[in-house]
């Protein structure tokens, strides 16, 4: 039985079959992004590029501006929005402190927090 | 008939691989993972598999949101590792066991699990990290490979107990097969973590060293925990933990562990290793 009252964790974005439909182009422009050919086509012209898979103007400009909160708010799945990131050499450490709200370094110190004595 | 001479799990950091493919596994950051594996390289040089059965879930390189199996096996007589987006890794090709394949998919679909079949794909993280953790590849592989593939990503993802149950029809699957290969059986992913949201960098230890634990002896209990409770403990991508289970219902009942390793953290991932070899039962 799928629990229809659960809540997902606070900041976490369970990318299921709403998400999935809401930001299918999204997905795709990121899943395009797998070739040299298209990294250097969406190099070339950023906003061209979006059109092209159906980008509201929302997800335009949250691409634009690699806002990775609002990607994954706005139905980006983490996997298909890491190559946009990979295209200016971010990793998934510059992905989590935005996300957060913090620096690289305040971040780190979040990870390693967890580390046991 | 085949064996099943060891079982393994590993996360399998996509960072992992970059710090391997640029010859960091020797520094400070890195140092106490990779140690972490040199006693599975050893164990499994010694127990010489010649099939490695890997279960993986694919991360975008050859699965889109237009078609999403729940659980595919690719049928191919060779893998390459694909471009995600930020180039192949320079690996040697890997070579599939076909024969082999189209067996588990007939033997799987006879008992029950409708899985789907990749005759062509192309590899990703999720498979050659395990791949290049566990094996040396220079100047080539020293055995062959069949890819099985976990949705993880596009709720809904199967259960654990689904994935446990896969790995019991793999194992009768495998004691069916008329060939004298030696194989051992791969789980990756894990362990706690999350890449999205305000909670990402959130992990686990208490626990992943519960799951650690429970996997050996009572693997049944962490098949009654939910996806959503795997969520909750392990993270969203944490999640993956699930197909560690596939591993573990393909071996006896009873397992010896060979090795353990547990690291906080590679990158945002609490990564974890376990091998086993079957006890009976």
């Amino acid at each position: 039985m799928v629990d229809q009252d659960w809540q997902p964790p606070h900041g976490t974005y369970v990318f299921d079959g709403h998400r999935s439909r809401m930001a299918y182009g999204l997905n795709k422009l990121g899943m395009s992004l797998k070739t040299p050919e298209n990294r250097e086509a969406f190099r070339d012209d950023e906003r061209g590029y979006c059109a092209r898979y159906g980008l509201s103007e929302e997800q335009t400009a949250a691409v634009l501006a690699r806002d990775w909160i609002r990607l994954i708010r706005l139905g980006g799945n983490i996997y298909y929005i890491f190559k946009l990131a990979a295209i200016g050499g971010e990793t998934m450490q510059h992905i989590g402190a935005q996300q957060n709200g913090m620096t690289l370094e305040q971040f780190r110190a979040k990870l390693n927090s967890h580390r046991e004595a | 008939m085949a064996s099943i001479v060891g079982g393994a799990a590993t996360s399998h950091v996509p960072s992992i691989g970059i710090a391997i493919d640029r010859g960091l596994t020797g520094d400070s950051y890195w140092k106490p993972l990779f140690d972490g594996y040199v006693p599975a390289r050893e164990w499994l040089k010694a127990i010489r598999p010649d099939v490695a059965i890997v279960i993986y879930n694919d991360h975008g390189l050859e699965v889109f949101l237009d078609k999403v199996p729940t659980f595919a096996i690719g049928t191919a007589d060779r893998y390459v590792s694909g471009d995600e987006g930020w180039g192949p890794r320079p690996l040697p090709a890997f070579t599939g066991h076909s024969d082999l394949s189209w067996h588990l998919v007939d033997s799987l679909v006879e008992d029950d699990f409708d899985i789907a079949i990749f005759q062509e794909m192309e590899v990703d993280h999720g498979f050659t990290v395990p791949m290049t953790l566990l094996w040396e590849w220079e100047p080539d592989w020293p055995l062959k490979v069949v890819p099985l593939t976990v949705n993880t990503i596009q709720f809904p993802m199967p259960k654990a107990s689904r994935c446990f149950a896969l790995g019991r029809a793999l194992r009768r699957a495998i004691d069916a097969w008329p060939g004298a290969e030696r194989i051992a059986i791969v789980g990756t992913g894990g362990m706690s973590h999350q890449l999205q949201g305000e909670r990402s960098g959130f992990m686990n230890p208490a626990f992943d060293r519960m799951f650690l634990d429970t996997l050996k002896t009572d693997p049944q209990a962490l098949c009654r925990i939910s996806s959503r409770e795997y969520i909750d403990q392990a993270g969203s991508e944490g999640a993956e933990l699930i197909m560690w289970l596939v591993m573990r219902g393909a071996m006896d009942a009873a397992v010896r562990e060979v090795h353990r390793h547990y690291h906080v953290s590679a990158s945002l991932t609490a990564a974890g290793l376990v091998c086993y070899e079957n006890q009976g039962a």
